[in-house]
């Protein structure tokens, strides 16, 4: 004879562990913390290699030269390269006010990175039990790009510019985490491989209701062949923002942002 | 996550959650009608995946520290790099016992601005003038910090 348990749903009193609490609480952080941010662009790509900090660090100067307000998110835990991108001094994190203090650049962009917390050439690593670790680990980073957006005073900022490491998992997270769904910027080079890799990403962000603002071709006439920005831009209905060359001038990237339009 | 206790068919109650250290957890729920309490009890990957989330089983008595996560799970951390607010520290602070003092000085300087604000948190609001090891291993169970 089976016991007679009634379902979770059917039970009408709160939820004792708390957890649903928490959580609630952890997305309201991030929404406050952010209501002063006009718009959060995440540099996405599919694929790794192309170049999606350089382009987010030349970005980001621009927008700097312009007047607005910018601060860079490197999301990319495992392998962050924001600060040496954006010339930033090896500082100690502040914190203040109940919140870290994100270091700032001689052209006033706030970031806040990974690498400002490692071990000089250590990798990141996690406590806990190892044999599992496969099981906790995503987890772990996915807070951690939580706590980036919440808990760093990011302040009163035109543009967020998110740099995403390569692939869609820590896109999907973001998402999911803001209260508003980011601008997107994606980052391709011209070569049908990275194409490909590319239009997945794209795919996964449109379906997920984000705004693509179009697609930047990187590392353009160098070694790689291919028309990835050109193809991407059609089957998007996108436009192609900027094609940067091995060694852009300040012009380009002026362009680009430009063509991004945007808070100003 | 709900316990029902199926002979009274009544939802039971967060009593109180223990950490013995081992990377295990323990959080009791208690029946409000028949009293009957029971355990559950989570192996370290369970703990830690919970932990993972920044979240408390049986709900937060303190606020959520700035990068609480992080500075709590990451093994590889600068172990200067964080500044903790020096205002902060200041005015009505609990005192630290000598030996409070020593046992705070064995932890991660990557995490340990943080253990001491938390414990200074749960000393204030708790009316408690000096923390000793005793508070912190009180602390300890009651906040939930593992590892700290």
């Amino acid at each position: 004879m089976p016991l007679n348990i009634r379902t979770y749903h059917e039970l009408t009193e709160a939820d004792q562990s708390g957890l649903p609490e928490q959580i609630g609480a952890q997305r309201r952080r991030v929404a406050d913390r952010l209501a002063t941010v006009r718009r959060v662009v995440a540099v996405l790509s599919g694929k790794g290699g192309v170049g999606k900090s350089f382009v987010t660090a030349g970005v980001a100067r621009a927008l700097a030269r312009t007047g607005r307000a910018v601060g860079v998110l490197d999301a990319d835990f495992n392998g962050p390269t924001a600060p040496q991108l954006l010339d930033l001094p090896v500082a100690r994190c502040t914190v203040r006010d109940n919140a870290i203090e994100p270091v700032v650049s001689s052209e006033g962009i706030r970031c806040f990175s990974m690498a400002m917390l490692l071990e000089e050439g250590q990798p990141l690593a996690f406590r806990g039990p190892e044999a599992e670790g496969h099981v906790w680990r995503g987890t772990l980073e996915a807070a951690a790009l939580r706590e980036f957006l919440a808990d760093v005073a990011w302040g009163s900022l035109d543009e967020l510019l998110v740099d995403l490491p390569p692939g869609v998992q820590r896109f999907t997270e973001l998402i999911e985490l803001l209260p508003v769904s980011p601008a997107v910027l994606a980052v391709t080079i011209p070569t049908p491989e990275s194409r490909d890799a590319v239009r997945r990403a794209l795919r996964a962000a449109v379906e997920r209701g984000a705004h693509v603002l179009g697609v930047v071709e990187n590392m353009v006439g160098g070694g790689f062949s291919g028309t990835a920005g050109d193809e991407l831009a059609a089957e998007f209905g996108i436009p192609v923002l900027a094609r940067i060359p091995w060694h852009p001038a300040p012009d380009t990237w002026d362009e680009l942002v430009r063509n991004m339009g945007g808070a100003s | 996550m709900k316990f029902l206790c199926v002979e009274c068919d009544r939802q039971m109650r967060f009593e109180e959650r223990q950490l013995p250290g081992d990377g295990t957890l323990a959080a009791a729920f208690k029946c409000p009608a028949c009293g009957r309490v029971v355990a559950l009890l989570t192996n370290p990957m369970e703990t830690q995946l919970v932990a993972s989330l920044g979240v408390k089983i049986g709900g937060r008595t303190i606020d959520e520290q700035p990068l609480e996560t992080v500075r709590s799970n990451v093994a590889s951390g600068r172990e200067d790099a964080f500044t903790d607010d020096a205002k902060r520290e200041s005015g009505s602070a609990p005192a630290w016992s000598a030996e409070a003092q020593e046992r705070l000085a064995r932890v991660p300087g990557f995490v340990r601005g943080m253990v001491k604000r938390i414990y200074a948190d749960y000393a204030k609001q708790r009316g408690i003038a000096e923390i000793t090891p005793a508070v912190m291993d009180t602390a300890r169970t009651d906040l939930g910090l593992e590892g700290m």
